[in-house]
């Protein structure tokens, strides 16, 4: 009997997803068991043309990590969703739109200008990649980047949700383990559409650090302060993302002395980490003086930047207007 | 005749002050623009930002939040949370490139039907001289409409919980 297929990919990512993939260690070899990996671009050759090959549905579980920036990206997302069984949005990319959705907060234009134009970069003719090129040979083409970035949700259907900047190893670990069993007709695979390998709390539930009352006159910056390790980092001034983030990760940041910055996405039954963000800040700051308020506020220097660092293709906004 | 743009604002409203200040302006026949779509919650401080996006995402022009005045909340202090994350809110707003003008906290007492209806007047007047906020269709379409068609989680989500 041969072995069910296993297929992984990566869109707008930094190549993290799969690192954590393997930081499974001996692990993988169960993957390698179990599996047949017939398409993994990081891992092993494979062609796109291969994969427009195989009939549909005929990968059992697919881990789609990062987000949809791009014609390339999309067509893939389509191309993989046709051919599994099981398509899993792998990592906050893929889950939020992740930190390539932060493009979201300004234009593709913008982009261009800076990775193009800017003092770091030596392009006097203002050359600018264009997508169709005619050679001698023959046309040549690259992706046509979006103007947005997408969450994979947003371009296809998906099964799972697998949070996290990366995936913690050991919820891996656990996903792969439990999806093996289900194939042996051993265990159930959760409802389609939940979230899985990770909590159904948040990362402050998890977090070892003494929590008191929320009294914040100043917000101060990891740059600049050494905070304490063992009261909530919160009531020390550092914004920490926990409170209106998904748990799962063992609360890792906050375990190292770094405040979370909200890589599992929003907390279960929230729709919008960002604005949830806003309303746990501004209820725990201690003032009742407008002007006074103001001037707290501005400890927090980029809001949009902070509050959805990992989410906002995925809130409710989805953009900034520019 | 060019027909004039009539703003859409949502206006969230506490049941203690603001509301009943609106319901007096009723009572005293005090004209003023039809444009706000009132809701009444128990309190300002219920206004969860997420109400504001849903609202100016979803096709509203502005959003109005009222409530009692700083030391009359029927809650104590609740309307103190909602000033401060209103700042809160106006930095991000701004971030993602909504006029100021479109979202406004407007202080008003039981007995100021008067001047939630001035408020509203001022407010009505700003939007419309921005115009639409038309967010959706502010997004430039990268991906073909078939594929947009599929709502994802978090479209499914928001029905739910909202």
């Amino acid at each position: 009997m041969s072995k069910p297929k296993f297929a992984m990919y990566w869109a707008a990512a930094c190549g993290g997803c799969e690192i954590a993939v393997l930081n499974v260690h001996e692990g993988i070899l169960d993957v390698d068991a179990n599996f047949d990996v017939v398409f993994w671009p990081v891992a092993m050759d494979a062609k796109y043309k291969d994969v427009e090959a195989m009939p549909d549905k005929s990968i059992t579980l697919t881990l789609f990590n990062g987000a949809i920036r791009n014609d390339e990206n999309a067509h893939i997302a389509q191309m993989l969703r046709a051919k599994s069984q099981v398509l899993v949005a792998f990592g906050a990319c893929a889950c939020e739109g992740g930190i390539p959705g932060l493009g979201n907060l300004t234009t593709k234009q913008a982009i261009l200008d800076t990775a193009f134009s800017t003092v770091s970069t030596d392009n006097p003719k203002e050359l600018r990649p264009q997508t169709t090129f005619k050679m001698p040979e023959g046309a040549i083409h690259i992706p046509t980047m979006y103007e947005t970035v997408k969450s994979l949700d947003q371009v296809v259907p998906v099964d799972y949700y697998m949070p996290g900047c990366p995936p913690e190893s050991h919820q891996i670990a656990a996903v792969v383990g439990l999806v093996i069993k289900a194939l042996k007709g051993e265990a159930q695979l959760p409802p389609a559409g939940a979230v899985i390998g990770a909590s159904q709390s948040t990362v402050c539930d998890e977090c070892k650090r003494a929590r008191g009352e929320k009294t914040i006159t100043a917000f101060t910056r990891m740059a600049t302060f050494q905070p304490r390790e063992d009261q909530c980092l919160l009531e020390q001034g550092i914004l920490c993302s926990g409170m209106a983030t998904r748990g799962g990760c063992d609360a890792r940041c906050p375990t190292a002395n770094m405040p979370c910055v909200g890589c599992y996405g929003p907390a279960p039954d929230v729709i919008d980490q960002g604005a949830r963000m806003m309303s746990a800040v501004a209820s725990v700051v201690d003032s009742k003086d407008p002007a006074e308020i103001d001037k707290i506020m501005e400890g927090v220097a980029d809001p949009a930047g902070t509050f959805y660092r990992f989410s906002m293709p995925s809130s409710l906004m989805r953009h900034a207007r520019t | 005749m060019t027909e004039q743009f009539e703003p859409t604002i949502v206006g969230f409203t506490c049941n203690w002050c603001s509301y009943r200040a609106a319901d007096l302006a009723g009572m005293s026949r005090i004209k003023y623009a039809p444009n706000v779509r009132l809701i009444r919650l128990m309190c300002s401080g219920r206004v969860d930002p997420q109400f504001v996006f849903k609202a100016l995402a979803e096709g509203a022009d502005g959003v109005l939040i009222s409530g009692c005045h700083p030391g009359d909340c029927h809650y104590v202090e609740q309307n103190y949370k909602t000033m401060r994350r209103f700042a809160l809110l106006k930095k991000t707003l701004a971030a993602l490139g909504i006029e100021d003008a479109r979202v406004k906290l407007v202080w008003a007492s039981a007995a100021e039907g008067n001047i939630l209806a001035e408020e509203i007047d001022k407010m009505v007047a700003e939007v419309r001289a921005l115009g639409p906020l038309n967010w959706k269709g502010s997004e430039q379409l990268t991906v073909n409409s078939e594929q947009s068609a599929v709502g994802g989680r978090s479209s499914a989500v928001k029905e739910m919980s909202l």
